[in-house]
């Protein structure tokens, strides 16, 4: 039996009110926990972790990334993709249906966990469609995607126009048991908008994108969820308003979560300014007061989770003119660095959020396994360096694209190790701690708040 | 000896430019991108030199050996007549090598992109760029990716600095002064980059300016991003300007989609001269033109003698000279 035994680290995991020194031991033929203590014995011939000042979690999930395959492979594919996943620490993902052809059949959901599995890295589990080729017109096969594996039903990168469409969706996913995920987005007010409607975009000349926009189709969906009685999750919340609307809707006990990507706390519009297509995605950036309701969505838990929308396109595409430009920023590998940098370390956020939102409230949204410590369960780790020190550098990334918002930033805190089923990957504060941090040149100009 | 200090030593010695201003502020700028990012001593630099190469438009001989030996590119990749034509002739007054280049039959309809039509151009040995884009930034994207001077000649709505500068030069030429004056822009401000280039170049120079237009065309916080009043109220507004500065409708832009109809435009957002009998007695009427006749300005208006519409046209010249000499001239180390 080949055991791995992490020791000295400090075990944290929110969902089991863990907070404290001990060992953990992995069976990794099986790819579970064995057992976890203070002073394990660990059978001779044993691999040995020493996690001596580092925070073990447990694995860490992104519910919202685009891998691109098949179709578009020139900007990511799964491998790339799961590569980037360990490498950013997260030892599972949940990616989006708009590759092409989109993942509106049973067969394409199939290839999708054959490719992660080709991979070999990540745990990979695919969304399915919710209308037939993603044109919101017919119901996808529901049915036979879910049986196939698909985790939940959404038509990312658009909205569902059709308010019957969007009922039926919820209803019949009900039956199924999965939950309908919502690209909330009124098209016709946002008119193909690429920025947010406020200052910028009139100083810039180009259309506004207000949150109304998003505010609406949020709205109208929590009211559609409560009418069939089923679960939605909104995608890539960004607007004050929206997150207002959430919060009421749980209140009063509506079956909906949400998730809030890195950019959409740390950014603001402001960043647009010089037109660099790498601040340009759907949701756009938007205002201080939106960054400020949504840090209190999170905290409060309006907001359940984190989620990347790791979007990669290739540097030719973002090298266009800023309208021309795909919209889309990736996330992966900077998910956890710029958060511990700027929340936690700054007190914004607490580190038991933090890590809960990253892990357990993840995962519960698609009744996902791991998430949690528990003997038996998956050995799925995100092993933190909470003090490293390091700067952003594109050029290292393990994922296709160059698309970061956050390139040149200096952080403190990165993943060290990421274990997915017993299997160890080092993470990007180890690999960069390996070949050396660049030196840092001038002050980087971080564009936050 | 630093480059500026050899251009301000040319310039004292030039016969041509016989300016009247002492020593003048050092210009350092390669391009010229849009007036928000330039100092008030910048634009008034630029409209001092401007000023100086009028003159030479009087001249029976109307060419000066300032940029002999230089090329310049004229990259539209929108439709212009006075623009693209203003430019050519400034560049050619100034003796460069002029090429024009447009979007219709070049290799921009073969899906090359903005960059490698730019950088493919570049190789043929160009020292300057004037674009028009209908992207937003475009001039700025270009301005990173290659080594040439960047002229903006009007990136969608965004900007269109010579164009704001020309109007602030007839103002300063008409009225004597821009400080204290009330200059409004009336019309499509939503998707003028006209509006915002005289905004920002205005507003440095100590003028009050208004925006006025249906709320349709004037986006909500353009007052606050710009440092400037806005009004719904042609009426109020022609009482108080000392400048009426009109902007065409831009049907292409599917203005028609913000408000019910141009009959009703012109009746309630039109300057007409029963309108205009509100207005002080030295006010001026411009429009950068092309004018949609009876709509926005009715013909009278544009043909009487408040019009200063062709001078206009005239001082864009001059403006376009003054820009292509300073932004090329920084790495010119002798004439």
């Amino acid at each position: 039996m080949s055991i791995l035994t992490l020791t000295h680290g400090r075990l944290f995991d929110p969902s089991r009110r863990l907070d404290r020194q001990a060992d953990v031991l992995i069976d990794r033929a099986a790819g579970v926990i064995k057992a976890i203590g203070k002073n394990l014995k660990a059978p001779a011939g044993a691999e040995v972790l020493d996690c001596t000042d580092l925070l073990v979690c447990p694995g860490f999930l992104d519910i919202h990334v685009h891998f691109r395959e098949p179709g578009y492979t020139s900007k990511e594919t799964i491998a790339t993709g799961s590569a980037a996943a360990v490498h950013g620490g997260f030892t599972t993902v949940v990616t989006q249906p708009n590759t092409d052809p989109p993942l509106d059949n049973a067969s394409a959901i199939a290839y999708q966990y054959l490719q992660a599995q080709n991979a070999g890295m990540a745990r990979v589990y695919p969304m399915g469609c919710i209308t037939k080729g993603r044109a919101g017109e017919d119901l996808a096969e529901l049915g036979l995607l879910a049986r196939a594996g698909a985790v939940g039903f959404t038509d990312d990168g658009d909205c569902v126009r059709s308010s019957f469409l969007m009922r039926s969706a919820l209803e019949y996913a009900r039956s199924l048991g999965k939950v309908v995920v919502e690209h909330c987005e009124d098209h016709d007010l946002s008119n193909g908008a690429i920025l947010h409607e406020g200052r910028v975009s009139a100083a810039l000349g180009i259309n506004g994108y207000p949150s109304a926009a998003e505010e609406i189709v949020v709205a109208r969906d929590i009211r559609l969820a409560k009418l069939a009685n089923a679960r939605l999750h909104v995608q890539h919340i960004s607007a004050k308003g929206s997150v207002a609307l959430v919060r009421e809707a749980k209140r009063r006990g509506v079956k909906v979560s949400t998730e809030v990507a890195p950019h959409h706390l740390l950014l603001t519009a402001e960043c647009c300014r010089d037109f660099d297509a790498n601040f340009k995605m759907n949701p756009p950036l938007r205002e201080e007061s939106d960054l400020e309701a949504c840090l209190e969505g999170l905290a409060d838990g309006s907001i359940d989770c984190f989620a990347s929308d790791h979007a990669p396109h290739t540097t030719e595409e973002k090298s266009q003119e800023f309208i021309h430009a795909p919209n889309g920023v990736i996330g992966l590998e900077t998910n956890i660095g710029v958060l511990l940098t700027h929340l936690v370390h700054k007190q914004r956020l607490s580190l038991k959020r933090f890590v809960e939102a990253w892990t357990s409230a993840a995962a519960r949204i698609f009744d996902l396994p791991g998430g949690s410590l528990k003997v038996g369960g998956p050995a799925d780790l995100t092993i933190l360096d909470l003090d490293l020190r390091w700067q952003v550098d594109a050029a290292r990334f393990r994922s296709k694209a160059r698309n970061c918002p956050f390139a040149g930033w200096h952080l403190k805190g990165a993943p060290a190790y990421t274990i997915v089923g017993g299997r160890i990957f080092e993470a990007i504060g180890r690999t960069m701690r390996e070949t050396g941090a660049p030196k840092p040149k001038a002050k980087a100009k971080a564009r936050t708040r | 000896m630093p480059k500026g200090g050899n251009r301000i030593a040319r310039l004292r010695e030039s016969s041509i430019l016989n300016r009247q201003s002492s020593i003048p502020m050092p210009w350092t700028r390669k391009h010229l991108l849009d007036l928000e990012s330039l100092s008030k001593a910048e634009i008034v630099e630029l409209l001092d030199t401007a000023a100086s190469f009028k003159e030479v438009s009087g001249r029976s001989v109307k060419k000066v050996p300032a940029l002999r030996g230089r090329v310049v590119v004229n990259l539209f990749f929108e439709a212009s007549t006075r623009t693209s034509n203003s430019f050519a002739l400034a560049a050619k007054r100034l003796s460069a090598d002029t090429m024009s280049f447009s979007s219709s039959g070049s290799s921009v309809s073969k899906g090359e992109t903005l960059i490698d039509t730019a950088k493919n151009i570049e190789a043929m040995g160009v020292d300057a760029f004037v674009i028009r884009h209908s992207a937003p930034g475009a001039p700025h994207f270009l301005a990173r990716h290659t080594n040439c001077s960047v002229l903006n000649a009007g990136d969608g709505s965004h900007e269109h600095p010579t164009q704001g500068l020309l109007d602030i030069f007839t103002i300063r030429e008409k009225l004597g002064k821009v400080a204290g004056l009330t200059v409004s822009i009336l019309g499509d401000i939503r998707h003028s980059r006209v509006a915002r280039s005289n905004a920002h170049g205005l507003r440095k120079l100590g003028a009050r300016v208004i925006l006025a237009g249906p709320p349709t065309l004037v986006p909500p916080a353009i007052g606050a991003a710009l440092g400037v009043e806005v009004s719904h109220d042609i009426d109020a507004v022609v009482e108080q300007s000392d400048v009426l500065n009109c902007l065409r409708i831009q049907f292409e832009r599917k203005a028609g989609r913000f408000f019910p109809g141009v009959r009703e435009y012109a009746a309630i957002y039109g300057l007409t001269e029963e309108r205009m009998k509100r207005a002080k007695a030295a006010a001026i009427i411009m429009h950068p033109g092309p004018i949609n006749r009876g709509i926005e300005l009715t013909p009278e208006l544009a043909d009487g003698p408040r019009s200063v519409i062709l001078e206009q046209v005239s001082n864009g010249l001059a403006v376009r000279m003054a820009a292509l000499y300073l932004c090329l001239g920084v790495r010119i180390s002798q004439v």
